[in-house]
């Protein structure tokens, strides 16, 4: 088979499994597991293939027009390059272990067939959105990512706070996609066309009519998309779907599925230097701001779910000094160490029967009920915390390096000011990523108190699936480094001497702030009892994970903190923990700025439509109903009177014939 | 004979068969009234159809005909009447047509209080409830 077939079979097979296990969920539920996981294998299969034989040379382009449309074309296109190839082999790789994941954990959940059918349709839109040569069919995986994220966020809907973010996820990214459809629209209008390639080569010898317009545009679609600043609250509150939906949607997919579509028309931002410097901005507020917040999390869900915020503005950041191969590159490395993260997370929520970190600080021997997770989270943190010689360090120095190089001017491309934002923010967020990374691990796994309750192994669908993606989490970034420049762009990959030693440095420094901090306060822990548990800890993982997101808040008074006085962040945070747990207050601030005055013209408009509109139809009705009651009069039940008037009526009709006739 | 002394007869015989209908309070008079204008239909058919038949040169006769159908479904209409009379009677004890008077607006126990100037809107809202929870 060619390798355009092959391509095009990559995102249609995962369809196909949808398809059918919607079909066959009710009818057949013994094919349901195998049209889950085995499609989404075939296609991982077929990317790798597709990504060997593109091999990082020219770029693969196909294109059939299915209709013509009248004005600019629509086509369907495949356009593979390099950034392509590798980023399916994640989202096959990740989608996979995700599936069989979802085998084990969703093992009791009687909507286990809708699920794994909508997860298999995301995967194949995301796909699709990877692969995509022309923009409109690119924005159709983007927007069925959107309904299928709606759906799987609110799997648990019988719990409000599932109701609540599936419906704010929905919201909020639409908020962004609005701009995005506009954006794309003028892009063409700019151009002449939906396809990238020629979008591409009409950026580079004509230029664009609005650079900036078109950018701004786009990258409201983005911040949506990605989680970014101001757009990226509806990640957090996402957790409440089940751990695997998180995994795949939340970190290595979907809110990849921004970073990437920069990554493929950079040339259109990069011709624009206001967008460059407001992509910088959005980035550096949202590392920033999501370290902090990360940090005073309770949930142990949402301080990955902050931490995933953080490590897409990496990305942003790498791409606002015009750098995708460092930003592709931390988006591959970011994908699989943050999928370990929420599976190793959801192994440990299972096992302890609850999400809360303030709870699992007062459980002796956690660590022990749950070895695999223990050691590949370990991993993954040490990842997450760009700590060498993990892949995380390789591509989040690649990040950094390339923001290095920008502000010290070397380069045309981008101006030096988005090079310094994304510079020091990124070096703050080093330190305050080493600093939740360790507070996580160590309310975690070092809690004292009280033995973790004993619910035996867990499943080996969701232990396996583990391992095989702590390889990546460990050895990828030192392997890949050299390889990938033949693949993106050809820039160098490989970490600076200045930034690596900056970053590793602040990385350490917080690790071991965290740890004192953490000394200082876990004396408190014995004092102060907290802890609640899910009812039914012997059920099955999703059950209990369900029962964790209902009861956080009835137990903790709140969805993002709880009243913890040996919370190591609260020593160092100060002042700024409270607004760092509540998200900065930002929900409250969109609450007045937007919710309520949705919610006043919504009363108005009820006003209008009960008190105005409806007394103009009831006083139009007023007349009819006088003349019904007088009419209604003469109904007196005497047949008599009836008849005297009939006898009346023929009487008076008699005449007035007579007289027509005889012409008076 | 002149074809005036009958019309004038079946006239004066219609009219009180019609006062008889409006002005009686008893129901088996007002049949009898009925009756009476029945009659005086027939005795025109009578009339007119031998006034007819002198001038025509061949005739059916129709008139005299269908006053023979008259007077069978006649017959057969104060036998139903006087039926409904008496079992009227028996339910209520009474067959004055003044009395019975069900039909009349404001009586009867589905009504609703007529004072009432939204009771047309109150029963569309309801109607509206039921298509909505359905």
């Amino acid at each position: 088979m060619t390798t355009t077939t092959l391509a095009a079979l990559v995102p249609v097979l995962p369809f196909l499994g949808a398809n059918a296990g919607l079909l066959l969920g009710r009818t057949a539920p013994g094919f349901v597991r195998p049209l889950a996981v085995l499609p989404t294998l075939t296609s991982l299969v077929l990317a790798v293939l597709v990504a060997v034989r593109q091999g990082g040379d020219a770029a693969v382009d196909a294109a059939t027009e299915l209709t013509p449309t009248g004005s600019v074309p629509i086509e369907l296109a495949l356009h593979i390059d390099g950034f392509a190839a590798l980023v399916a082999v994640l989202v096959g790789v990740v989608a996979s272990c995700v599936q069989i994941y979802s085998v084990g954990y969703l093992r009791d959940d009687p909507r286990y067939p809708s699920y794994a059918a909508l997860v298999s349709l995301f995967t194949s839109a995301m796909l699709l959105v990877v692969y995509s040569g022309d923009l409109i069919v690119l924005l159709v995986g983007w927007e069925v990512m959107g309904i299928c994220s709606y759906f799987l966020v609110g799997h648990y809907w019988e719990t409000p706070e599932a109701r609540a973010a599936s419906i704010k996820a929905f919201l909020v990214t639409k908020l962004g996609d609005v701009p995005f459809l506009i954006g794309l629209f003028a892009l063409a209008g700019d151009t002449g066309s939906f396809e990238i390639t020629k979008i591409l080569d009409a950026v580079a010898h004509d230029g664009l009519d609005h650079p900036t317009l078109i950018a701004l545009l786009l990258l409201a679609g983005v911040a949506g998309k990605s989680a970014q600043f101001p757009l990226h609250t509806w990640l957090p509150d996402a957790m409440a779907g089940p751990t695997p939906v998180s995994a795949l949607i939340h970190a290595a997919t979907m809110v990849a599925a921004g970073v990437y579509f920069i990554a493929r028309l950079l040339p259109v931002f990069a011709a624009s230097a206001a967008a460059m410097v407001v992509l910088a901005a959005m980035a550096a507020i949202t590392m920033a701001g999501s370290g902090l917040a990360a940090l005073a999390q309770d949930d142990i869900k949402r301080v990955l779910a902050y931490s995933t915020i953080g490590q897409l503005g990496y990305m942003t950041g790498a791409l606002a000094v015009a750098d995708r191969g460092a930003a592709v590159f931390h988006l591959l490395s970011h994908g699989a160490f943050k999928a370990l993260l929420f599976l190793a997370a959801g192994v440990i929520i299972h096992a302890a029967g609850t999400n809360s970190l303030a709870a699992m600080s007062r459980m002796g021997h956690l660590r022990d009920r749950v070895p695999d997770a223990y050691w590949t989270m370990t991993v993954a943190l040490l990842a997450l915390a760009a700590i060498p010689p993990f892949s995380g360090f390789f591509s989040k120095e690649s990040v950094l390096g390339a923001a290095e190089h920008v502000s010290t001017g070397h380069t045309e491309h981008a101006p030096a000011a988005a090079g310094w934002l994304v510079l020091l923010a990124g070096l703050l967020t080093a330190l305050l990523t080493a600093a939740y990374a360790a507070r996580l691990w160590l309310l975690a796994f070092r809690g004292r108190g009280a033995d973790a309750p004993d619910h035996g192994r867990q499943p080996l669908t969701m232990t396996v699936v583990l391992w095989v993606l702590a390889v990546p989490s460990l050895a990828m970034g030192g392997l890949a480094y050299r390889l990938l420049p033949d693949w993106f762009d050809g820039r160098d990959l490989a970490p600076t001497l200045t930034t690596s030693v900056l970053g590793t440095g602040l990385a350490l420094i917080g690790g071991i702030v965290t740890y004192a901090a953490w000394r200082h306060t876990t004396a408190h822990a014995a004092r102060v009892p907290l802890g609640a548990v899910a009812a039914h800890p012997e059920g099955g993982a999703s059950l209990v994970e369900a029962e964790a997101v209902a009861g956080h808040e009835p137990a903790y008074g709140d969805i993002a903190g709880a009243a913890d006085p040996a919370d190591p962040s609260r020593l160092l945070l100060g002042p700024l923990h409270h607004p760092a747990a509540a998200g900065f207050h930002l929900d409250a601030v969109y609450r007045v700025l937007f919710v309520r005055p949705v919610q006043a013209a919504a009363s108005l408009v009820q006003f209008l439509d009960r008190e105005v509109v409806d007394t103009y139809v009831r006083a139009a009705g007023t007349l009819p109903r006088w003349l019904g009651t007088a009419v209604r009069r003469a109904q007196t039940g005497n047949v008599q009177t009836y008849v005297s008037a009939l006898l009346a009526g023929t009487v008076v009709l008699a005449v007035a014939a007579v007289l027509v006739a005889s012409g008076a | 004979m002149h074809l005036a002394y009958p019309a004038v007869l079946s006239a004066l015989l219609f009219c009180t068969g019609v006062y008889g209908v409006l002005a009686r309070r008893n129901a088996i008079l007002v049949l009898m009234s009925v009756e009476l204008m029945l009659n005086a239909v027939n005795l025109n058919l009578v009339a007119f159809d031998v006034w007819l038949s002198r001038t025509a040169e061949e005739t059916l006769h129709s008139g005299q005909a269908l006053t023979l159908f008259t007077v069978a479904i006649a017959a057969a209409e104060i036998g139903i009447g006087l039926a409904i009379v008496l079992a009227v009677y028996r339910n209520r004890g009474t067959s004055h047509i003044d009395k019975l008077r069900d039909t009349a607006e404001g009586h009867g126990p589905d009504d609703t209080d007529p004072s009432l100037p939204d009771s047309d809107a109150l029963a569309a809202e309801q109607a509206e409830k039921a298509e909505a929870s359905t």
